[in-house]
């Protein structure tokens, strides 16, 4: 067990960047998410904390210990890789005890060890199978059990659930953040789903283009995101572009206005950031937004309204049969509100970050 | 999609369409597959029942049965010299190809080398040359390089393994590389990731998933060259005849049934190789 710290880390390969510049420090225990779209420079990342891939610059410390220049199997990690990455030609048994075997361990304690991993992941039983006699989760499991067995200082979990059906991803979320706090693991888990990062990580690391836009705890991230990007990319969230026009009003560039009551206002051009469940909708004839389309969703409804040229989405919980808001259709006109201090100020992103 | 479905018309142009019984909507498939092996082993079939025919010149039905052509291709010592010499050359370029064709296609697939694509095609291309052509251009070569080196190289056993090396590293290539595509680039770096050093992971987990690989080459190489003709024809030397060369001398002065009874010989222990192997990785499933 140890700490896990990045220092500088980047990546280049050639002229195109990999990864900029990451400054990560996973506490012991802790687990950590890196989050972003596909290329963001997450799965680098954490390819240069297993050793896989060499660092341009920077270093990389398991425990205080430097091992930058360690090879593969001189790093103490345990990894689970997103294809599981089973011996194929191995039984169970013989994958979860194979880095028992390279660490020299006994062969009595390796086969008790095992077996207490094989009943850790609930596998005890099926010891003698071989990977392809196995279902997804079981092959999952088994891959979860040889990272573990060992001991790593550091856990690494590359998309660990990407390869199960929707159902079985929900409860093997929770076994592992449950086996990792039990356990007291130091994790790096990388990801490109929000709800699995925001439910497992006691962190985030919101990555773009190689670059970290933000490091944080789920809720910081979404209640208080430091950038555009960020805003857009964990939950939904509407971003407006713009200027404050005196004291609590944001004209959007298409001229609606908007109330915001951001102080003290940083200069240049900004975006406002609004999440949609803060927006009400009432139903008013001389209301200034119309509603374009409201999309059914069981408890939420979806509201897709146009105020003034600024498209706006808000989320409300579905109405009851006897209310207003149910009666609404496309072309109503209808009043939107908001705590002024639910709209965050952004400072205006590069025209890049916007994309999701 | 069931069966019904699937042979279920699209489209009924009348109202009552003739739906045909299963067993006939399937008559002509099978027929086609029955048709298809009865062509293939009518070959073999052919030579394994005129061996034990009595008449010299083929007829049928046979006027009676015998293992004369047997005894007959026993005595003719030709016949156990090219045997063996076809066995030695089969069992010494399977020896020496299979270990070069495995080492190509682990860097083909592994080495990250630019131009992986061309050297794979390149170290296929002997099996677009007509043998008859390779063997003329080796024989050449191969005088060319006596008269360099001043020493004898055609005719020698040396210099028809070397030939027949050529036959057997398209096959392991082929083979290998296959076999390789097939591991999980992941599971090397997986073992490397629980504490196994390169010369490990390789040992552990890149060979035994090439094993079948491996295996389907030897036989298959092993084949390739103990039936050669074409290549062989030209290589041969004196005393150093191949088995499928000393037949066709052999067909040369005389047609009898000899020479179908040495091939059935044959036959059986291509076969018998095959069985054999095929109980250590299941043929089928790698080539």
């Amino acid at each position: 067990m140890g700490s896990l710290v990045l220092e500088a880390l980047a990546k280049r390969y050639g002229t195109s960047v990999a990864v900029q510049r990451v400054d990560l420090d996973v506490r012991q225990g802790e687990m950590v998410a890196l989050l972003g779209p596909s290329g963001c420079g997450k799965t680098t990342t954490q390819r240069m904390v297993a050793g896989f891939v060499a660092p341009s610059a920077g270093r990389v410390l398991i425990g205080g210990v430097d091992v930058t220049q360690a090879p593969p199997h001189g790093r103490d990690t345990g990894m689970v890789f997103q294809s599981y990455a089973l011996f194929p030609h191995m039984t169970v048994a013989a994958n979860v005890a194979f880095g028992l075997e390279m660490r020299r361990v006994g062969r009595a304690e390796r086969d008790t060890r095992v077996r207490e991993a094989l009943r850790m992941v609930r596998l005890d039983g099926l010891e003698d199978r071989l990977p392809r006699q196995l279902s997804g989760g079981q092959q999952q499991r088994v891959a979860l059990a040889r990272a573990l067995v060992v001991n790593p200082a550091v856990f690494l979990l590359d998309e660990p659930l990407s390869n199960l059906d929707a159902k079985l991803r929900g409860e093997v979320r929770l076994e592992i953040r449950a086996l990792q706090q039990r356990l007291g693991l130091t994790t790096l888990i990388v990801t490109h789903d929000q709800e699995e990062a925001l439910t497992m990580a006691d962190r985030l690391v919101v990555m773009d283009r190689g670059k970290v836009r933000q490091v944080g705890t789920a809720e910081e991230l979404y209640e208080r995101p430091a950038n555009p990007f960020v805003a857009g990319f964990v939950g939904q969230c509407n971003l407006v572009e713009g200027a404050m026009e005196g004291t609590g009003m944001f004209r959007a560039a298409s001229g609606a206005l908007l109330p915001c009551a951001a102080t003290p206002v940083p200069p240049g051009r900004h975006v406002l950031a609004l999440r949609p469940e803060r927006i009400e909708v009432t139903p008013a004839a001389d209301g200034s937004a119309r509603l374009r389309t409201a999309t059914y969703l069981g408890p939420l409804t979806e509201y897709h309204l146009d105020l003034d040229g600024t498209p706006l989405l808000a989320i409300r919980p579905t109405p009851t049969a006897g209310e207003p808001l149910r009666r609404l259709s496309s072309g109503d006109a209808v009043t939107v509100s908001w705590d002024a201090s639910a709209a965050r100020l952004l400072s205006a992103a590069q025209p890049e970050e916007l994309e999701p | 999609m069931p069966a019904e479905l699937r042979d279920a018309p699209l489209t009924l142009p009348r109202s009552r369409a003739i739906v045909l019984p299963a067993f006939l909507r399937r008559l002509p498939s099978r027929l086609l597959i029955v048709a298809a092996f009865l062509v293939m082993l009518a070959p073999v079939v052919t030579v394994m029942t005129t061996s034990v025919f009595r008449d010299e010149i083929i007829s049928f039905p046979p006027s009676g049965l015998t293992l004369d052509w047997y005894v007959n291709a026993w005595e003719r010592r030709e016949f156990a010299r090219g045997f063996v010499t076809s066995l030695q050359v089969a069992a010494l370029a399977t020896c020496i190809g299979v270990p070069l064709g495995t080492a190509a296609a682990y860097a083909i697939v592994r080495g990250g080398l630019p131009g992986a694509s061309a050297m794979s095609t390149l170290l296929l291309a002997p099996l677009a040359v007509p043998a008859v052509v390779a063997g003329t251009a080796l024989y050449m070569f191969y005088l060319r390089a006596e008269f360099w080196l001043d020493r004898d190289i055609a005719a020698t056993l040396e210099s028809l393994v070397a030939a027949h090396v050529l036959l057997t590293i398209p096959w392991t290539v082929r083979l290998v590389t296959a076999s390789l595509q097939g591991l999980d680039r992941a599971a090397e770096e997986a073992a490397a990731n629980l504490g196994a050093r390169p010369l490990t992971v390789f040992r552990r987990v890149t060979l035994p998933a090439m094993r079948s690989g491996i295996i389907a080459a030897c036989l298959f190489s092993f084949i390739q060259s103990f039936e050669n003709l074409e290549l062989s024809l030209l290589l041969v030397g004196p005393g150093r005849t191949t088995l499928p060369v000393a037949m066709l001398n052999y067909l040369e002065f005389r047609v009898d049934p000899t020479l179908a009874a040495v091939a059935t010989v044959q036959i059986l222990l291509v076969a018998v190789l095959m069985l054999v192997t095929d109980r250590f990785v299941s043929i089928a499933r790698t080539v």
